[in-house]
């Protein structure tokens, strides 16, 4: 088959926060570049988050980078590497107020700068009291970022493929990558897209999961297609379940209906919050927040006829502040749980939201692995950023708003790494191998020619099953065997694929197959790295691994301070130190201690 | 809810085999979990997987799902699927080119979003902190810049089907307004130029469809009267 190429100096794929940022910054600087997305740009999952991007701009209560970082080091159950983080707090003012010049409508103080709200985690002088560092837009606040970046990008002339699907990493015998396969939706076409420079920036997998706040397109097309390729993938026993998904529909409330003032309530009415973390209470850390109203539900104190969920309740603030502040959440709340939170509380549960690991990366948004006795040896030409990416701030456990903020700064850093590495002249066009295009057309092939196969929707939905019940908010020894055993019959299989419709055109089936393709390696990812991980820590709590006065909430840090590499080929484990180390001399290393809220 | 089947009249083209579009009447049974109009048409594609449409957040933010539903726009996503009228019928979104089923090819509605320069435009030399905005200026910006580009409205506009290549059409004339609208901006004459034109501003006759149809409950011809009156004001 004729597969056309098309060079340029850098292809991004993704189109998301992430994306649209590295986009600017190499617009902005000349660079030939292509962002593949699979959606129109403003439909990409950013346009989904709602409560803010942590910055310490300290508009209302007194703030500044050390809290923030403090705050996220140990929200990441010091899991995160501390130059990373360092680097994000410190970068986190100067790319909010870039996104306010691009034109984002934050919402204002009477003063007329920029609106910030509390967050969960988020705290003035090292956890003594919440602050307001979450800079929003209502609570819509994903969606005006998302708008502002894709504007800007209009400005700055930015070239967009638009419904094109990634299919595959090409790398050249040195390891090098090269660019990507990409399938055009509307006609079927696979092209090459050969560029110097290739960065990730494709979003989460949520969709693993039965439960899940992500949307359809949050299939881990990135992370898939690196593990296909050969590169390991960190951290991936780390998810978030966000306290508050719709009881049912699993559609996210933000925390940031916490921050203006909700309450978490159980069926007896009681503010439950205050026993678990008696200090920052409904504000505390999502993972303990999580943990706390499944600990309620299973012990039978959980509302409604099958006592399954909790009631979120802002029935005690005023109407104008629902309406103000919270006017998607309303919205949200009439549509899905059919409650107007003015009069009654919301039913909530604990949702699959986030994926803390990802493709490992420094700081600059270089993809590193493990090379010649270096952990962190970059891959030429390759870059990611992101939630696809684990740079690692966010570690064991990310905080509210440090999301948005990840994909400002890192963006932004790895556009400016590949604008230097450009610059510099260090980027090279290599010869694309002969075989490029070989692994993608041979997926096609396979699929369309497969008879006698598994439906997507079967398997997707056996997949989903096996990681929720698994891998969920609490872990357990058996189940987590189990589970590696079962993701391991998932995946197989996943090889052999079925769709009916074999159409060129804008053929969802093919997109679904391929999808859960990326979705599987994601899986066994998940699966494997979990199960080997023997201690509880941040976002990953197990049955064996309980609060010990050794252990202090099951933490192991003589064995288990470390980040975990998990290989595709072989469902191979690896570890690499995790960077206790900051950046600069600004700041201490924050050392080690238990986590409490 | 409990298990209940409902009755679909679908709108199909395929251009790979299909000579011309056709109605295909289907049903399908519904889990009770499913609620919208989304989830029944999810349910659907695991029966035949060849039925197309866009969908993305099912959860109205993202603007993926909008189609034709029982003869008026809306999304699949937000649609109640038991408050429709059986058969339901669902066809792609009028006045755009199909490329198959309910997908339709919107290229022509984003370049007249992208002619009104959706973005901000302020050429003082950018300062150390954000610019200063009043609450109530930041209020302007209310039911402009919710807008999340579905389609919906100019789909749903007849001098939008009668001109789409002259006439902005509502949803681009809303973003029109949230830059003219915005204190910060500074490019209020060209944008104004821009849209002075017998064709680009003037084609809207406060029919309505659009603010009747919009999912988000926002009102592009209040934002179209309001440009009209800057044009007026600055004539005078």
């Amino acid at each position: 088959m004729n597969v056309a190429k098309r060079t340029f100096d850098a292809v991004i794929v993704g189109a998301g926060g992430a994306g649209l940022r590295a986009a600017l910054q190499l617009s902005e600087a000349g660079l030939k570049t292509a962002v593949l997305t699979k959606v129109f740009p403003t439909r990409s999952h950013t346009v989904a988050a709602q409560g803010g991007v942590a910055a310490s701009l300290g508009n209302s209560t007194e703030d500044n980078w050390h809290w923030h970082m403090y705050d996220t080091v140990k929200g990441s159950d010091w899991l995160g590497d501390q130059d990373a983080i360092e680097f994000m707090c410190k970068k986190a003012n100067e790319v909010v107020i870039e996104l306010e010049h691009y034109g984002m409508p934050f919402d204002r103080t009477d003063n007329g700068k920029i609106y910030q709200r509390p967050f969960g985690g988020h705290s003035m002088n090292y956890g003594q009291a919440p602050v307001m560092r979450s800079c929003a837009a209502a609570d819509r606040t994903g969606h005006a970022m998302l708008h502002a970046l894709y504007q800007r990008n209009v400005r700055a002339n930015t070239q967009f493929f638009v419904e094109w699907m990634a299919l595959d990493l090409i790398r050249d015998a040195d390891g090098d990558v090269l660019g990507v396969t990409a399938m055009e939706m509307e006609t079927g076409e696979v092209s090459i897209f050969h560029a110097k420079a290739t960065i990730f920036a494709t979003g989460g997998a949520g969709r693993i999961y039965y439960s899940s706040t992500n949307a359809f397109i949050n299939t881990g097309d990135g992370v898939g297609m690196a593990a296909r390729a050969g590169i390991p993938l960190e951290d991936m026993e780390f998810w978030q379940f966000h306290p508050t998904g719709v009881a049912g529909a699993g559609v996210l409330i933000t925390e940031g209906v916490r921050g203006e003032g909700g309450i978490l309530r159980n069926a007896q009415g009681e503010r439950f919050m205050e026993r678990y973390a008696p200090n920052l209470k409904d504000l505390a850390s999502r993972d303990v927040v999580s943990r706390a109203m499944t600990t309620e539900i299973n012990e039978g104190r959980g509302c409604g006829p099958d006592k399954d969920h909790v009631l979120l309740d802002i029935t005690h603030l005023a109407p104008d502040t629902i309406m103000k502040r919270l006017p998607g959440i309303r919205e949200i709340a009439i549509q899905f749980a059919g409650v107007d939170p003015i009069k009654a509380p919301i039913p909530v549960v604990p949702t699959c939201h986030y994926q803390m690991g990802g493709i490992p990366t420094n700081y600059k948004g270089q993809v590193v692995v493990p090379k010649d006795g270096n952990p962190n040896s970059p891959v030429a030409g390759f870059y990611a950023a992101g939630e696809c990416a684990c740079a690692s701030v966010h570690g064991a456990n990310r905080l509210g708003t440090n999301s948005l903020l990840d994909l400002l700064v890192f963006g932004k850093s790895a556009g400016e790494t590949v604008v230097e590495d450009f610059q510099s002249g260090q980027l090279k066009l290599k010869p694309l191998p002969a075989d490029a295009a070989d692994v993608s057309l041979a997926r096609l092939a396979r699929l369309d020619g497969q008879t006698n196969g598994e439906s997507v929707f079967d398997v997707g939905l056996e997949m989903r099953r096996t990681m929720q019940k698994h891998a969920g908010v609490f872990r357990f020894d058996n189940l987590l065997k189990e589970g590696v055993d079962k993701i391991g019959e998932v995946a197989e299989r996943a090889k052999r694929t079925e769709i009916k419709d074999k159409s060129k055109v804008w053929n969802v089936a093919r997109m679904e197959a391929l999808e859960l393709d990326n979705l599987i390696e994601v899986a066994r990812a998940t699966m494997v790295s979990a199960e080997a991980r023997k201690e509880s820590r941040g976002a990953h709590v197990r049955d064996d691994a309980p609060d010990t006065a050794e252990n202090p909430n099951g933490r192991d840090d003589a064995n288990w301070l470390k980040h975990t590499l998990w290989y595709s080929e072989g469902n191979r484990l690896d570890y690499k130190p995790v960077n206790l180390k900051p950046l600069s001399d600004d700041v201490e290393p924050i050392a080690l201690a238990k986590r409490t809220y | 809810m409990s298990k209940r089947t409902v009755h679909f009249k679908i709108y199909r083209y395929d251009p790979d085999k299909d000579e011309k579009p056709y109605m295909q009447d289907i049903s399908v049974e519904l889990e009770p979990s499913d609620k919208k109009l989304l989830d029944a048409l999810v349910r659907l594609r695991a029966k035949d997987d060849s039925m197309s449409f866009r969908r993305s957040c099912r959860e109205g933010v993202c603007g993926s799902d909008a189609m034709n539903i029982n003869g008026k726009n809306g999304l699949a996503c937000l649609t109640d699927v038991d408050s429709l009228q059986q058969p339901i019928t669902l066809r792609p979104l009028p006045g755009l080119p199909v490329i198959r089923d309910l997908i339709v090819d919107m290229t022509q509605f984003f370049k007249q979003y992208h002619s009104i320069k959706p973005y901000l435009v302020n050429n003082d030399p950018a300062p150390e902190r954000e610019r200063l905005q009043s609450p109530e200026d930041r209020e302007e910006l209310n039911g402009l810049y919710e807008c999340i580009l579905c389609a919906c409205c100019s789909t749903s506009c007849p001098s939008f089907w009668w001109n789409p290549d002259k006439f902005v059409g509502p949803a681009g004339l809303l973003a029109a307004y949230r830059f003219l609208a915005d204190t910060r901006d500074q490019d209020s004459a060209a944008r104004l130029d821009n849209l002075e034109d017998p064709y680009r501003l003037f084609r809207c006759h406060t029919i309505m469809n659009c603010v009747d149809v919009c999912p988000k409950g926002l009102n592009p011809t209040r934002a179209i009267g309001k440009i009209k009156d800057m044009m007026v004001r600055r004539a005078i």
